[in-house]
């Protein structure tokens, strides 16, 4: 079998740079796969992970941003990136602006406000 | 224009095996929108990761989906073996792809099963189930479970699979390729079944990687993509090729995974032919994980995607499951889109949806 052993990047970016590397990597071919979040000392690292299925190549997109900050939505470019969007706002608390179909707060049926995001006795 | 009126789909429905709700907007008998909701069986699994250590994440893993529970935790002992960058023994490696296989073909006949059901083929549902179950019985054998069986863990597998007992998976194989041929026939040529499933629910290559679809879903609109090509596991000593058909309608969804039943096959026959006699089946783990890794592997469904993060504690900092029904979503709602009523509940079926596994 012809196996293919990709280059599994990650580029650590800024926020304002989120909108403009999508849409490079959107026109370069690359699909989008997936977004997640971790919150990690107290920021949120925001991981938009795209393949190429050509040769199977990853390139994921990381921001950290502190949890209040303000980040772009990347649906206008990527549509597929909807459910993505309100998780991470959801369980996280992200801060993401004008996602095409904001659920708010409803893709998940859950009673505690952002699980994975700052615990109350975290909070500045 | 037609009289726009709102139906609610789900989440209880008859062809639904799961929970998803579907707000269809509709002039007449055409859908016009389609408003997916989820959210009624999340479970949470992934915040277990704040109280479980990374082997006991195995477990968690495996529990995300009762059919493709296998595939989960190999996917999550793939991702952290390499932030630990150790390698398998081959033998495990085979194993697990003989496992993985066998759970390809319990998940292929169970749709199999329920879109014959969809389409009110009630004999043609217990066929594919009568074959499932012969599946299930080589699980059974083989790792003891039927459908969570916890074979896999950080660094290998917990069991081996005797001479006798490959010989007796190579024997059922034999007797369900030959009963797969007799419905593969029905599925591919009734007229019932092609009146139900040709042209209908027609995506383009175009629309699939817009909308971020995978697996069959994929495969059958021509998306050539199959995580296998990796060469996880022991694919990479495996001849494989992705199963591609362009017509992107729901009779290439069905086409795809039943093809995809014989090439399992294939695939077991052939690993079970060229599994090493060697011992080991595991190698030691020491320490904790340390670093980050993105791990995709080609589930029944479609590509699952594992997110592992760690900092040299017991305790992962985030363990991210990526379902292939999360990323299919999207393509079903543009599908049901310009979709009769009537068909809607079909067209749900076509994408294989695992709600569970989705919200884990």
């Amino acid at each position: 079998m012809d196996v293919k052993i990709p280059d599994n990047e990650l580029e650590v970016i800024t926020v304002s740079d989120l909108l403009k590397r999508v849409l490079e990597l959107k026109k370069s071919g690359f699909r989008f796969s997936q977004a997640n979040a971790a919150l990690i000392d107290g920021k949120l690292e925001l991981s938009y992970s795209f393949s190429d299925y050509e040769n199977y190549a990853l390139h994921t997109l990381r921001i950290v941003a502190d949890t209040g900050e303000e980040i772009p939505s990347i649906t206008q470019i990527i549509p597929a990136a909807v459910f993505y969007e309100n998780e991470m706002k959801e369980l996280f608390g992200a801060r993401i602006m004008l996602i095409d179909t904001d659920l708010n707060d409803r893709l998940y049926r859950i009673r505690q406000k952002t699980p994975f995001g700052k615990k109350e006795t975290e909070a500045e | 224009m037609g009289k726009r009126s709102v139906i609610p789909f789900g989440p209880q429905h008859p062809v639904l095996p799961e929970p998803i709700h579907i707000d269809l907007v509709v002039e007449d008998e055409k859908v016009v929108e389609a408003i997916p909701s989820i959210g009624f069986v999340h479970r949470g699994l992934e915040s277990l990761a704040e109280k479980k250590d990374f082997n006991q994440m195995v477990y968690v893993a495996e529990r995300t989906c009762g059919i493709c529970s296998f595939q989960h935790g190999m996917g999550y002992c793939e991702s952290v073996e390499h932030i630990f960058g150790v390698e398998v023994p081959r033998r495990a490696r085979f194993l697990r792809t003989i496992w993985a296989e066998l759970s390809r073909m319990h998940s292929h006949l169970l749709w199999l099963g329920l879109l014959a059901d969809g389409f009110g083929y009630e004999n043609l549902f217990y066929q594919c189930w009568r074959i499932r179950e012969k599946i299930l019985d080589l699980h059974e054998l083989t790792a003891g479970g039927r459908l969570i069986f916890s074979v896999n863990k950080v660094g290998g597998v917990t069991k081996d699979i005797e001479k006798e007992k490959l010989e007796e998976i190579l024997r059922t194989l034999d007797e369900a390729d030959d009963e797969l041929r007799v419905i593969r026939s029905v599925f591919f040529e009734d007229r019932t079944v092609l009146s139900r499933l040709k042209g209908v629910g027609v995506l383009s290559k175009e629309q699939i990687n817009e909308l971020g679809a995978v697996g069959p879903f994929a495969r059958a609109s021509g998306v050539r993509v199959d995580m296998r090509m990796l060469g996880y596991a022991a694919y990479n000593e495996l001849s494989f090729i992705p199963i591609v058909s362009n017509d992107g309608d729901c009779y290439a969804r069905c086409f795809i995974r039943m093809m995809e039943l014989f090439q399992s096959i294939k695939l077991i026959r052939e690993a079970i032919g060229k599994i090493p006699e060697e011992k080991e089946i595991e190698v030691p783990v020491k320490g904790n994980p340390d670093g980050e890794y993105f791990m995709r592997v080609e589930q029944p469904r479609g590509e699952a995607f594992y997110y592992v993060k760690a900092s040299g504690k017991p305790l992962l900092d985030r363990m991210r499951i990526r379902t292939p029904t999360f990323a299919n979503i999207p393509a079903l709602c543009e599908m049901l889109k310009s979709s009769e009523i009537a068909d809607v509940g079909l067209l749900v079926l076509t994408i294989d949806p695992c709600i569970s596994c989705t919200e884990r």
